[in-house]
């Protein structure tokens, strides 16, 4: 009886599908509407009486019209967003996955699928890489995210190692990446003479930078020391500024046969016009935005509007003066942070928190995505001597580039990196799409063009896959001193208050300056100057008294609640059901995969056997069957009784 | 290197004082010279008002406990010698002397520097926290943002979260357990002093 539910089940969907496509095969060219025209009534009524339908003798009035030419860019856009997110969801189904693959190396297989089968339709994928979409639509939310949910203290204590990484350490790798590939290149077996020292030192700029996507993906999930953590997350987001300016630089020379010292002289002042000027915008935009949510004590539902507006407005003054704009929208919003989360409402407050994470997630899935499906897609130069050497190269250099410059400032340290600390700060050196995006830019003049595509899908396949991979229990087998996120209590807050002041004090009697001294001093220039102007009721408040509300608003917060956890937005009154964390049994997953399975071979059968736009019914397709197998699983269960797993998120089987 | 031996030549026990704290001779001398800065009377010994003189460590909130935690019990001034002890706590700790069980504890152990800490609040020395004490410390820390009653929920709050034998104090041991899991050789320590 139960089997029979099924199948007759499957039999509506086929039919819904079939419905749904085969209209699609009669209409082969959709009629394009006339540029400007607009379906109105001639103005001019015919005499004789009112007519209902104007044309009505010529043809009957359709009941049924697809106009798909209209609604084309959004609706696809839509629809890889979807089917990237449900990709995402489906990773989640088998938990020990997540755990030992980095989501980045799933969606970028995912991705490798998807390019296969368009490019064996030969259907060309949406440009998301390309310079204009990646750089201004693409990468700001991610860089946005990271800025802003950067824990600023250990930031600020670590703000010169994080420095002398970024810029010395991504200078080292360039110089060093880019001559010894151009004395690789002197060798004659490998025929590729005819890159000359500019075209090599101009790659190796687009591939030294370590990438903040890549990165943060990687080491969001494993915990290593703060220390550590801030020195990678602030490396790669601080190293822009250099590759900018290396990028703009290998360009502007790459045409030129002789390279004047002067040029290398601009390069550096370059450099600091860059630099300082990204940071320097992003600080103006900061506080502008600071000032502007002063005022906004009327407009709350728009709050977070002028988070999200002034940050990409930072971004996009940087990128219009061509300096860098991922230094300008993080030091926006480092400085926009503290004051406007004294300023908005606390809803405001928790949807720009939330918001932000979603852009930055949605961003940072789409672009691994489309890395995977343009690997298939693009036309590629292979050429095993300057991959292989490449590759190896960024390893060497890397590794000699932390070793040596983690000597040189350990000493400025309070806590050095021992070998340890260094071999994963080394090893964590991802690179990701921002290199790929930039080489797919370069000018055609470049001969070898397509080398260098390859050679950068090469490179990044192989950190974020064989790296990102062996991160973690590289990191479990050498015992890397780990953090320990849950510092938040209050006893931790007030001692740590009070080891500050007396470390200030003991510094002020040995007659020394240290950052301490820096901080102390900006703190009562906050307080005396800038608080009063930006922020709209001016209480300072210690982060002591700040803990303790918090901690006491989760404790109301517990109360209410029988377990711990996300509320969701239905159980604000007593809770009946236990939401527990998800641990599918196994057959349950055996399962869907099977249905899932089942519906995409269909599914993409029936489809490309006929519709218009292949994409269109491919990506169709799968997020049809995704639902398909989610809805055909939970059917199986209630059916059958075994616990709902997908529905409902209980572990128990729901009662009545 | 002249002027360093005709200054290490001027202090007795210097090499004992050496040993015990862990400074280096030129570390040794820059406190020497600092020491005579601060004692503007030259009498070798310095008093609560010669480290008042020094106008931030006024304005520090806890600057007096700081002051205060210098003198030894009883005492009215402080030596070189006292001097150099104490400010030998905020030396990082060496990771490179093997730990050797029939010496004491060095002085910049993470025990001594807790120690230390929990001395702050401790003024009467009994071994415990009590609500008082910590209520002082918070009220000079927190000055005028807090309502009192405020400042006497967080001390409810702190003390019941450290507060393991209910007996409404911090010990040493349960302050030592608070702190478990942070990195307190990073926070108490002063860079130049390693």
């Amino acid at each position: 009886g139960c089997e029979a539910l099924l199948e007759l089940f499957f039999i509506w969907f086929i039919l819904f599908h079939s419905f749904v496509y085969l209209p699609c095969g009669s209409y082969t060219e959709i009629p394009p509407k006339p540029p400007g025209s607009v379906t109105v009534l001639p103005p001019v009524k015919p005499a004789g009486g009112p007519q209902a339908f104007p044309d009505a003798e010529n043809s009957n009035l359709p009941v049924f019209t697809m106009d798909y030419a209209r609604i084309q860019v959004p609706f696809e856009v839509t629809l890889w967003v979807l089917l990237a997110s449900f990709a995402k969801i489906g990773f989640h189904v088998y938990h020990k996955i997540t755990f030992w693959v980095p989501e980045s190396c799933l969606l970028i297989s995912i991705g490798l699928i998807v390019g296969a089968i368009m490019h064996s339709v030969h259907e060309e994928p949406p440009a998301v890489l390309s310079y204009n979409v990646f750089f201004l639509f693409m990468l700001p939310p991610i860089v946005l995210e990271s800025g802003y949910f950067m824990p600023t203290r250990p930031f600020f204590e670590n703000v010169g190692t994080v420095l002398w990484f970024a810029v010395v350490g991504t200078l080292w790798n360039s110089i060093g990446i880019g001559m010894s590939l151009y004395a690789v290149c002197q060798i004659e077996a490998f025929e590729v003479q005819d890159i000359n020292l500019q075209e090599n030192m101009l790659f190796a700029a687009i591939i030294s930078a370590v990438d903040p996507v890549a990165v943060l993906s990687v080491f969001e999930d494993v915990s290593v020391n703060e220390q550590l953590y801030i020195v990678v997350f602030g490396e790669c987001l601080f190293n822009d500024a250099v590759t900018v300016v290396l990028y703009n630089m290998f360009i502007f020379v790459a045409d030129m046969p002789v390279v004047e010292p002067v040029d290398v002289f601009l390069g550096v002042a370059r450099f600091f016009v860059v630099g300082l000027g990204g940071m320097g915008f992003g600080v103006i935009f900061g506080f502008v935005a600071s000032f502007t949510t002063r005022f906004t004590s009327n407009v709350r539902e728009i709050e977070p509007l002028f988070i999200f507006m002034y940050s990409y407005l930072a971004y996009l003054v940087a990128e219009l003066f061509s300096i860098s704009s991922i230094m300008a929208i993080v030091t926006c919003a480092l400085t926009m942070k503290y004051y406007v989360e004294e300023n908005v409402s606390q809803r405001s407050c928790t949807t720009i928190r939330h918001v932000v994470k979603m852009l930055g997630t949605i961003s940072e899935t789409l672009i691994f995505f489309f890395l995977g499906v343009v690997t298939i897609t693009t036309e590629h130069e292979w050429n095993w001597g300057y991959i292989m050497f490449t590759l190896l190269l960024a390893l060497v250099w890397r590794g000699l580039g932390v070793l040596v410059l983690t000597q040189i400032i350990n000493p400025f340290r309070t806590i050095p990196f021992n070998f340890k600390d260094q071999f994963i700060l080394g090893y964590g050196g991802l690179r990701g799409a921002i290199s790929f995006a930039l080489v797919f830019t370069l000018p055609d003049s470049i001969g070898r063009k397509k080398l260098f595509l390859t050679t950068t899908i090469c490179m990044i396949m192989f950190t974020v896959f064989i790296q990102g991979i062996s991160i973690r229990p590289l990191i479990e087998f050498i015992n890397v001193r780990r953090t320990n996120r849950n510092l938040e209590t209050i006893n931790v807050e007030i001692h740590s208050r009070l080891i500050e002041h007396t470390i200030a004090g003991v510094e002020d009697l040995c007659g020394q300056w240290s950052h301490y001294y820096w901080k102390d001093k900006f703190l009562k220039f906050n307080n005396r100057i800038l608080r009063k102007i930006l922020i709209r009721d001016n209480r300072a408040e210690s982060s002591i008294v700040a803990l303790y509300k918090k901690l006491e608003l989760q404790n109301a917060m517990e109360i209410l609640d029988t377990v711990s956890g996300d509320i969701n937005a239905g159980s604000s009154i007593v809770s009946l059901q236990y939401v527990y964390p998800l641990s599918p049994s196994s057959s349950c997953s055996l399962s869907l995969s099977l249905y899932f399975a089942l519906s995409l071979i269909l599914l993409l059968s029936l489809s490309l056997a006929c519709s218009p736009s292949l994409s269109l019914s491919l990506v169709l397709s799968l997020t049809l069957s995704f639902f398909l197998g989610t809805t055909l699983q939970a059917w199986h269960t209630c059916i059958w009784g075994v616990s709902p797993i997908l529905l409902c998120r209980s572990s128990q089987p729901l009662s009545g | 290197m002249g002027s360093t031996n005709s200054t290490l030549s001027k202090i007795p026990n210097v090499e004992e004082l050496m040993q015990e704290t862990g400074f280096t001779p030129a570390h040794i001398v820059r406190l020497y010279d600092r020491f005579e800065a601060l004692d503007k009377e030259k009498t070798g010994h310095l008093r609560p008002q010669d480290f008042g003189a020094i106008n931030r460590l006024a304005m520090n909130p806890i600057g007096d406990r700081i002051i205060g935690a210098f003198f030894s019990p009883g005492q009215e001034t402080v030596d070189f010698h006292s001097f150099v002890r104490i400010l030998a706590h905020f030396r990082p700790a060496d990771k490179k002397h093997p730990k050797d069980p029939s010496m004491p504890e060095p002085v910049n152990s993470r025990t001594s520097k807790l120690k230390f800490a929990f001395q702050l609040y401790d003024q009467d020395k009994d071994g415990k926290i009590s609500r008082a004490e910590l209520l002082q410390v918070l009220r000079s820390m927190l000055e005028m943002q807090v309502t009192e009653e405020q400042l006497e929920s967080i001390a409810d709050r702190t003390i019941q979260e450290a507060d393991l034998d209910k007996d409404d104090a911090i010990s040493f041991e349960e302050f030592r357990k608070s702190l478990e899991k942070v990195n307190i050789d990073h926070k108490m320590s002063i860079r130049f002093l390693r």
